[in-house]
């Protein structure tokens, strides 16, 4: 544990991120390498143009909807907490933990509750809280975009609605999302 | 002449010469040695109809006795008369006969079970089945002071077992097999080796204290090819059990892959046991231990390519049989047999071959195929292993009440049954807990429960202990008795009890839930999302592999095996318009 914590040390803020994301020491310095390895000019925080060189990216269909999501809303960098702050959503959940008070605390970053939040914020761009129509739309237009004729994207969504809609208003709340 | 008939009944088809026939690669060159007299009699049975392979032994030469006597009466009467405007022509059809009123007997079973409700909820098909078996046995024993029927294991390993094999083969729900495939893997080659060494060794360690009788000749090379054989959990007893219980599908899908890929792990330790036991315990070498490591690679990797060939085959053939519809199903089920069969002719895997032959042509075929094929090949294939599980266990009955062919003691029977079930445990527990460190989604307590009670043992291992050659292994008939006992064990008293266990542990059910388009996007928008974290986070995890698989379909495969006109269809408008159907289907059917 000894060598690992030393490098630990310059990580900025590495234990309370640590505490706050679950993620192991280990874990958070092959993050923090990572991190550094995309922030090619060594600037301290990426921009949008460091994720785009990831390649696989490029040819992922929703992949700028997910660069997206790493920024908050307004900002233009994403500096090594909000980085880690994201990718803990996908960290393995462990049963066992915060059994006791589990009222209290606030979520871990990888509940199920929170990582549905985040392919919900994934869908709705606008953050106005509910997926709509021309939302769930370009979603499968950006997926499917060439195999599928407009009218067929659009009975498409047209059913995904229907199913999920459950108050009628024509768009898909969280809470329909999450059923 | 009728018992002749009956004793006749069992291998319709198999060709020519019966001895060392049965499944080639399992059975020792010289097996039944009291079979060639029954070819060598000079067809007192029908002349037309098949060479008739039976393994009732001491049976067939009395009843070819009184069998000729009678025809030769038949015959007499016959030339007296004339001609006769109706004639009694038994000979001619009694082999399809025989089999036809045996299925139609198994089948009608069935529809009685379902009579009471109350009956069918608590006990499962298959352990009515098997007192059936019992009942049957015991009457034709009555009937005629010997035993005319066994389950022979040709007929079983070259009918039997693909049938249903190929059926869970075929449907296997493909995501979901990979997604498992480490979990799988592990069970079924590391739990698999971990069950039949220390059931091999602790059951000679069993003799060596004495708990073991000393009529029981067998050392310690038999008992690791008993342990070989009795410790692989077997998919038919899996499937049967399993069905009637619908604990959630990812803890199916572990146990029952489990089942499906541990037959090279079997097939690998039979063989190499079967040659050390003829060779004689002291002539092996290391050489031989290195051999046995090399013969399950090839025995495995092999078996899984020939099934991979004969599903890019079956892709492309299906790719242009717009103009023959008819005979589309027909496709699927040759060359899903063929894929078991070759793998049989190379004394490879065969189910390996069949389970990845069904697995990888099923997303092209299924595609390819008018839906009037779909629905054809779905139902045959289903009934025809729904007949065979059905043939299978009623010949487990059977056999069971054949007391010449087993020698009982308790001893062997009761150790192996507590060795089988204490090192099923331990392995699971132990490989859940190193699988749990590289699993998403974690195995609980209640799982590996469920998993350690549910490794059944069934017909495979006893067709396997029957194949044994009795000279070579002189313990053979106490052999038999363990597994008869230990398959029963299994197939009845764990196969009734697991639905009150599931429900007391309050096991996760599989949900029958209606397909959703919903579903089926964020699906595929969460495997998008998955593969972009991987990448961005710089992981080369799953969803990254998985990902250029798909690519990897899109661009070669699919372009290769897939209609023109299915190739350009999304897949999610395929999933859509099958919602749709089915919405529409459900609808009128009310």
């Amino acid at each position: 544990m000894g060598s690992s914590s030393s490098r630990l040390s310059n990580v900025p803020n590495g234990q309370e991120l640590m505490q706050e994301t679950g993620f192991s020491a280990a874990h958070l310095l092959r993050l923090y390498e990572r991190f550094q390895f995309l922030d090619k000019d060594n600037k301290g925080h990426l921009r949008s143009e460091d994720f785009e060189a990831v390649q696989e990216l490029s040819k992922n269909p929703i992949g700028d909807r997910i660069v997206e999501a790493f920024f908050l809303p307004g900002q233009e960098t994403v500096d090594f907490p909000s980085f880690v702050r994201v990718l803990a959503h996908f960290r393995p959940k462990e049963k066992n933990r915060t059994r006791e008070g589990a009222q209290q605390e606030p979520e871990p970053a990888n509940s199920r509750n929170q990582k549905l939040k985040f392919a919900f914020r994934l869908y709705d761009r606008d953050r106005d809280g509910k997926i709509s129509r021309v939302e769930l739309l370009q979603v499968l237009r950006e997926m499917l975009g060439m195999q599928v004729t407009e009218e067929q994207l659009q009975s498409i969504a047209e059913r995904a609605i229907q199913e999920a809609d459950l108050d009628k208003d024509d768009a898909i709340s969280f809470d329909e999302f999450r059923k | 002449m009728l018992l002749l008939g009956l004793m006749l009944l069992l291998l319709p088809a198999a060709g020519a010469d019966l001895s060392g026939s049965a499944a080639p690669h399992r059975g020792p060159v010289h097996a039944a040695p009291s079979a060639p007299p029954l070819l060598l009699l000079p067809q007192p049975g029908p002349q037309y109809g098949a060479p008739g392979v039976a393994l009732a032994r001491s049976a067939a030469e009395e009843s070819a006795g009184t069998g000729k006597a009678e025809r030769e009466a038949a015959e007499h009467h016959h030339h007296d008369g004339g001609y006769r405007v109706v004639q009694w022509e038994w000979s001619y059809v009694q082999t399809p006969y025989i089999i036809a009123i045996w299925l139609l007997v198994a089948s009608v079973a069935k529809i009685l079970f379902h009579f009471s409700q109350r009956f069918t909820t608590v006990v499962p098909e298959s352990c009515m089945l098997i007192l059936l078996g019992l009942v049957l046995g015991g009457v034709v024993l009555i009937a005629s002071k010997k035993q005319l029927y066994q389950l022979d294991p040709s007929l079983f390993f070259l009918f039997l077992l693909p049938t249903i094999v190929g059926d869970a083969g075929y449907f296997m729900p493909a995501r979901l097999f990979f997604d498992n495939l480490g979990a799988i893997l592990t069970y079924a080659v590391v739990g698999t080796l971990w069950n039949a060494f220390c059931t091999g060794f602790c059951l000679y360690a069993a003799k060596l204290l004495g708990i073991i009788d000393e009529r029981v000749q067998a050392d310690l090379m038999d008992f690791l090819l008993f342990g070989a054989l009795i410790s692989a959990v077997d998919p038919v007893a899996v499937l049967a059990v399993f069905e009637e219980v619908h604990v959630n599908e990812m803890l199916f899908i572990i146990v029952f892959g489990e089942s499906l890929l541990n037959d090279a792990v079997t097939v690998v330790l039979y063989k190499v046991y079967i040659s050390f036991v003829e060779a004689g315990a002291e002539n092996v070498q290391t050489a031989d231990y290195f051999k046995g490591v090399a013969s399950f690679l090839i025995v495995s990797i092999g078996g899984t390519l020939v099934g991979l060939v004969f599903a890019v085959i079956l892709g492309f053939i299906t790719r242009f049989t717009k103009k023959v519809r008819i005979i589309e199903p027909l496709f699927v089920f040759l060359l899903v047999y063929l894929a078991y069969l070759t793998a049989e002719l190379f004394s490879l895997s065969a189910i390996l071959s069949m389970t990845f032959c069904g697995i990888g042509a099923n997303k092209y075929v299924e595609a390819n195929i008018s839906q009037k094929s779909r629905t054809t090949v779905k139902y045959t294939m289903k009934t025809l292993a729904s007949i065979a599980e059905t043939i299978i266990f009623i010949f487990l009955g059977i056999s069971a009440v054949d007391k010449s062919k087993w020698a009982w003691d308790t001893g062997l029977v009761s150790c192996t049954l507590v060795f089988i079930f204490v090192f099923r445990a331990v392995g699971v527990v132990g490989q859940t807990w190193v699988l749990n460190r590289f699993r998403l989604v974690p195995l609980d307590k209640i799982d590996q429960v469920v998993m350690s009670y549910g490794g059944l043992r069934g017909a495979v291992a006893f067709a396997l202990v029957v194949l044994l050659d009795g000279e070579r292994v002189k313990a053979k008939d106490y052999f038999v008795a363990t597994t008869i006992v230990v398959v029963f064990f299994t197939v009845m008293f764990q196969g009734l009890t697991i639905k009150p266990l599931v429900k007391w542990l309050k096991v996760p059910r599989s949900t029958n839930r209606k397909p959703t388009i919903n579903e089926e996007i964020h699906e595929r928008a969460f495997d998008h999302i998955l593969t972009a974290v991987e990448d961005i986070a710089g992981l080369q995890g799953y969803h990254h592999w998985r990902d250029k698989w798909e690519q990897f379909d899109k661009n070669y495969l699919s372009k290769l095996l897939l209609r023109k006109s299915v190739y350009r269809k999304s897949e999610l408008w395929e999933a859509y318009q099958k919602i749709n159907i089915r919405d529409a289907i459900s609808v009128i059917d009310q």
